[in-house]
């Protein structure tokens, strides 16, 4: 991952922090060096978002990134993941230069999650603050990063295939 | 999930095999509960409440623990780490995200020097 030389130019890499503040709300963390002013500039200039929202260890390629962000204003994103695309959109509900943006989720099958991101600005540092809140534990826990019960969730489907019957232990 | 030895994997799937188990550890999924509140919870005697219980803490998917006369029970450690697992992966994909945005606010900053601060209002 590190391959990327220019980023020993800031050696104090900062520190990503994610908590699980309820059954429903997922909060990250992460303080960046520069203003406040900037760092809401790469979240609200789609020529700038898109260079940074998709890992590029992630084998995923963002087809098309569009962003109206003001209250009302909708944004999409395509992505393409092997043979298949995926699509994430939503509406911008809280646009505040400098402070504060909050959108809603809306590819999700289970209601719609709600995104608030903070920016903080203390000494040229910018502590932005991510704030996810789901419809629902389910839809937290099957969120788009990956399902959290995936173990069980594969016996279950074992189970399922072989019937209990096929159990001889 | 290779990691898990062929015991505890057949001892899950054993453990796994009963609807009423299952509908246990869905159950604390939500909120640690005590064996007379799953009891009820599913119209069934506590001594059969018992018996499903020990079984998913043989397996590894349940721990309880007897404070005065109530034992509550809870997922066991292997939900834990498949919880930490979980979260450790949706932090591992915003510090990428991070680190990606800390170059481009880094060429902001850069092109704002350049541009003797014309931005500033």
């Amino acid at each position: 991952m590190d391959v990327r030389r220019e980023s020993e130019a800031t050696p104090t890499k900062n520190r990503t922090g994610v908590e699980r503040k309820s059954e429903r709300e997922l909060v990250v963390t992460r303080t960046v060096n520069a203003p406040a002013r900037l760092v809401f500039e790469a979240w609200t200039k789609a020529e700038l978002f898109r260079r940074w929202w998709v890992p590029k260890s992630y084998g995923l390629t963002l087809l098309s990134c569009e962003m109206d962000v003001r209250v009302g204003g909708q944004y999409r994103l395509v992505f393409r993941h092997e043979d298949s695309t995926m699509e994430f959109f939503g509406t911008y509900l809280e646009v505040t230069p400098h402070s504060r943006l909050v959108w809603t989720n809306e590819e999700g099958d289970n209601g719609k999650t709600v995104t608030t991101v903070t920016f903080d600005e203390n000494a040229g540092k910018t502590l932005l603050v991510v704030h996810d809140r789901y419809p629902s534990k389910e839809a937290l826990d099957s969120g788009s990063t990956g399902a959290m019960p995936e173990a069980l969730d594969q016996l279950d489907e074992l189970l399922a295939s072989l019937g209990p019957s096929s159990i001889t232990k | 999930m290779v990691q898990y030895s062929q015991v505890r994997f057949d001892a899950s799937f054993g453990a796994l095999s009963d609807a009423t188990r299952r509908g246990v550890l869905e159950q604390l999924g939500r909120a640690d509960a005590s064996i007379t509140a799953l009891a009820e919870r599913f119209h069934m005697t506590l001594t059969g409440m018992k018996k499903h219980v020990g079984v998913l803490e043989q397996a590894g998917l349940v721990s309880t623990e007897k404070v005065g006369r109530v034992r509550t029970c809870k997922l066991g450690l292997r939900g834990l780490e498949e919880e930490a697992a979980w979260i450790e992966r949706y932090r591992q994909l915003w510090a990428a995200r991070f680190d990606e945005l800390d170059i481009v606010v880094e060429e902001l900053k850069r092109k704002e020097k350049a541009n003797g601060r014309k931005k500033r209002k």
